[in-house]
């Protein structure tokens, strides 16, 4: 996004991902749209529910096929993604694109052992040889920093502390070397040392291979450390994008900054209560009129003609940092200022 | 996994050492005289004090109890009975034989009963279930579901007397049940089975249908199964080495059970199909009194249930590593 020459890796246009339940049409993801450059990494942000993990299992093709609706486009490396058959599909997962999911004790299978799950990836997508494969798994294991990892590659996975289920994980995504890398909250079950350490890894291995990473998460902090473009989802939209450092900083919409000023800071005084977003997040299958942020969202008295509950602010983009909010310029520059800043160091 | 068997056996064997004391004190706490069955008419005080002694029920109940766990390792002889070998689980007063040989007669009609329906209705059951959950709410997965609920809903001595009205003495498409030993003539042997097979299955079958579907349905929304596609897995892999290894579990269990009980007697069944197995001794000696033979028929039933249970523990540690206790 930030240097415009380059081709896009992945490039996503107007996503929608609609489900039919019992009680209507969930929009989970309504009309998004981002693109990715290879050896760069984008962060999702969002709270739960608003369509981050959706929009890439749609990317992967693992949504239920029944029951959801799929609209836009998903072109990964000049191949369409969303109308490739389930054989294409099987061919590029866990090969060219791979996934990390949020709670890896639930997400590796509790009936093979860690080398069966890492080597049966390899094979399958490059046709290795048995214990070529083993030994794949082998190094995979001591790349991501699992100790005596020719031992350990026959344990379970209920063998592995929780920090080593979710390494194991990551040299799992990257035994073929994937050229993109979704990671769903791959920190958020773990302790904030581990954490650090993971990132440090796939930092590091973005490094080495120029894989291309999608970050989800809703944890700012995590955002600052790893992320070089934001994307700020809400209810299955997109509110803001841009780089790390102009979302984090002076971010323009008032969501983002609700996320932003309610985290703790260390110089945050400690007799100050924080600030909360008042409200919940929005019903997919019912979401408000217009601005789908308005109910919660302060300024919304500020705009005329209460335009923020009839009519949905367009998202508009220039260089790829942009906005979807109804506040002008000037309004924002003098609501906002002495609000944020504090995430983006 | 050695250990873990070993232990396992040794659990099982204290309990049915337990459950043999505790129904050999219910039987003998009974006040019905074998004694006195077997002293006839013409019964003097003298005569009934030999044949007590003779019985070995002149003691207390537990000499008694040890003398018959005696006789189950070395043989125990009865004076003006006979002598019944090792493995001596009692002697049948009422027909003259060891029980031992009795079960051992009844057996065969019992196990082909229990593991040809069983046979029947695993592939049945965990087939239409597998299809079910494949086919999750379309029609194939209703008719199934449907299916496996009329079919519970069943009972044997109502499905076993229409079924042999209609296709044996209607139709002619089967053959009157009947026992014939497998080892006698097997095609005489199957087709007596046949029926009973096909009836028992109807029943058992609805149960593993809809426990196969519900656990498959479970398991396929699992993160790991999501993990193994992500991994570019095809579907047909994912579903039989992930998601049906992890439904697997429960049915296995449910499995043991069913069979240990089949074995310990189909009561019902043995008696609709008049078949000559371990379920018709049973109610045969309840009609007789004849305690000894249902004691040794009530410690099969309990063994064969022991028995199973230790498989299903097994099987349970093979397919599931978290089991596996070191």
């Amino acid at each position: 996004m930030t240097s415009t020459d380059q081709q896009p890796f992945l490039s996503v246009r107007d996503l929608k991902v609609h489900f039919s339940t019992e009680d209507g049409i969930v929009k989970a993801v309504d009309g998004l749209s981002f693109d990715l450059l290879k050896g760069k990494t984008l962060g999702i942000v969002g709270e739960s529910g608003s369509g981050k993990s959706v929009t890439n299992l749609a990317i992967l093709g693992l949504h239920d096929r029944d029951r959801t609706a799929i609209e836009g486009e998903v072109v990964l490396d000049d191949k369409e993604l969303l109308t490739a058959s389930e054989r294409e599909l099987e061919r590029l997962r866990g090969n060219k694109m791979s996934m990390i999911f949020q709670d890896a004790l639930a997400s590796l299978s509790p009936y093979h052992t860690i080398g069966k799950q890492i080597s049966e990836t390899y094979r399958k997508h490059t046709g290795a040889s048995k214990s070529q494969a083993r030994a794949r798994a082998i190094e995979m294991l001591r790349r991501v920093g699992i100790p005596q990892p020719e031992v350990r590659v026959d344990d379970y996975p209920h063998q592995f502390s929780g920090g080593m289920r979710q390494r194991a994980m990551i040299a799992m995504a990257l035994v073929c070397d994937p050229e993109l890398l979704i990671a769903d909250e791959p920190t958020t079950a773990l302790d904030v040392t581990v954490q650090a350490q993971i990132m440090d890894l796939l930092k590091d291995l973005q490094q080495e291979f120029g894989t291309a990473i999608i970050f989800i998460t809703h944890d700012l902090g995590v955002i600052a450390d790893i992320a070089d473009d934001v994307l700020v989802m809400y209810g299955g939209r997109c509110v803001e994008r841009g780089t790390k450092k102009e979302v984090l900083r002076s971010p323009q919409h008032p969501y983002t900054l609700g996320l932003l000023s309610s985290m703790p800071s260390l110089d945050h005084p400690v007799d100050v209560p924080l600030n909360p977003i008042p409200g919940s997040p929005p019903s997919l299958l019912n979401p408000p009129t217009g601005c789908r942020f308005h109910p919660r969202c302060t300024f919304a008295e500020k705009v005329e003609g209460g335009l923020c509950s009839t009519e949905q602010p367009p998202l508009e983009v220039t260089n790829g940092r942009g906005s979807a909010c109804h506040l002008t310029a000037d309004q924002r520059a003098e609501y906002f200022s002495d609000l944020a800043g504090s995430a983006a160091n | 996994m050695f250990r873990f068997l070993v232990r396992r056996v040794t659990g099982a064997l204290v309990i049915l050492l337990i459950i043999s004391a505790i129904t050999f004190w219910l039987f003998y706490a009974v006040p019905r005289d074998p004694a006195m069955m077997s002293c006839g008419k013409n019964c003097t005080p003298e005569n009934l004090a030999q044949i007590r002694k003779n019985l070995g029920i002149d003691h207390s109940i537990p000499v008694q109890y040890w003398y018959w766990l005696k006789g189950v390792f070395a043989g125990r002889d009865y004076a003006g009975y006979g002598y019944c070998d090792a493995p001596c689980f009692g002697y049948s007063f009422a027909n003259n034989v060891p029980v031992f040989d009795t079960i051992m007669d009844r057996l065969p009609t019992t196990l082909s009963l229990a593991f040809g329906a069983a046979a029947v209705f695993l592939v049945l059951g965990v087939g239409a279930g597998m299809l079910a959950a494949l086919k999750q709410g379309k029609f194939l997965d209703k008719a199934a579901s449907s299916a496996s609920l009329l079919g519970s809903s069943l009972q044997i001595y109502f499905v076993g007397y229409i079924a042999m009205y209609y296709f044996v003495a209607q139709l002619g498409w089967l053959d009157q049940p009947s026992w014939t030993p497998f080892t006698d003539d097997p095609v005489a042997w199957f087709s007596g089975l046949l029926l009973p097979w096909l009836v028992l299955a109807i029943i058992f079958t609805a149960n593993y249908t809809r426990m196969t579907r519900s656990q498959l349905v479970e398991q396929l929304s699992e993160d790991y199964v999501r993990t193994a596609r992500a991994k570019g897995l095809s579907r047909a892999n994912v579903f039989f080495r992930f998601a049906w290894r992890g439904a697997m579990g429960p049915i296995v269990t449910v499995f043991g059970i069913d069979l240990g009980t089949l074995i310990g007697g189909a009561i019902i069944t043995e008696q609709t199909f008049s078949l000559p197995g371990i379920g018709r001794l049973a109610v045969k000696s309840v009609d007789q009194s004849d305690l000894p033979m249902l004691l040794g028929v009530t410690i099969l039933a309990a063994g064969a249930i022991v028995f199973f249970n230790i498989i299903v523990d097994a099987v349970y540690a093979l397919i599931d590593p978290r089991i596996r206790l070191a």
